[in-house]
């Protein structure tokens, strides 16, 4: 493998649960680590409700993605952004977040989005 | 008189808004799946128009699996065999999917 790294982001816009998407966020965010190559996950819109802490997702027969979510600093994966407008809209407040996160407004953003090589939506 | 269900956030589809505005007098709304969302505090404004003989509910899985607390008290927490009870009920169900 070459020396070079791209910068990668997922952008994380669905609720978890209702469908796969922030599942399979989480195992490309995994791949993209085994690699080494710098990652940053971004969540807007529903995207925002996969942060909401202590899921017992065993009430509905699945696996829990809060703890996940929660492991993924001893991954490296520590750069985690958030819509502050998200938040806002659905009531959240950003102490209600038990993980390490970064809020950006509209502008920090689209600064985000610019910084990167590659960018994953799901 | 008709029991509605959605299980969609207000954002991922218009299915909320919809049956919203398809509800009568005597009708129920229950909120499943990702439809629990609609509960959270921020999204309480748009339930204040419903007529008061409307009785709103969500299923109490749906809300603990997302770790949703402290939600809109309007909403009465409901579990399976509570569901089948509604569903029962009522001579009509909806789903808003």
């Amino acid at each position: 493998m070459s020396d070079s790294k791209k910068s990668f982001l997922i952008i994380n816009r669905k609720a978890p649960y209702g469908s796969s998407a922030a599942r399979d966020a989480l195992d490309v965010a995994l791949t993209i680590s085994v690699f080494e190559q710098p990652l940053s996950l971004l969540f807007l819109d529903d995207g925002v409700l996969q942060l909401l802490p202590e899921h017992n997702a065993a009430a509905i027969g699945q696996k829990n993605l809060s703890a996940n979510l929660a492991m993924l600093e001893m991954y490296d994966i520590d750069q985690l952004y958030v819509c502050s407008r998200a938040l806002e809209q659905r009531g959240i407040r950003p102490s209600d977040i038990k993980l390490n996160i970064t809020l950006l407004d509209q502008n920090g953003i689209a600064t985000l989005i610019k910084q990167q090589d590659q960018v994953l939506s799901f | 008189m008709t029991l509605h269900l959605i299980n969609k956030t207000p954002s991922e589809s218009s299915a909320l808004s919809d049956s919203l505005s398809a509800v009568s007098e005597g009708d129920a709304l229950l909120l499943i799946e990702n439809g629990v969302y609609a509960a959270l505090p921020g999204y309480a404004a748009l339930f204040t128009r419903l007529p008061g003989s409307v009785q709103c509910y969500l299923l109490e899985n749906d809300a603990q699996a997302r770790g949703l607390k402290d939600l809109n008290q309007e909403f009465r927490q409901i579990d399976y065999d509570g569901f089948v009870e509604l569903s029962c009920r009522y001579s009509k169900v909806v789903s808003w999917f």
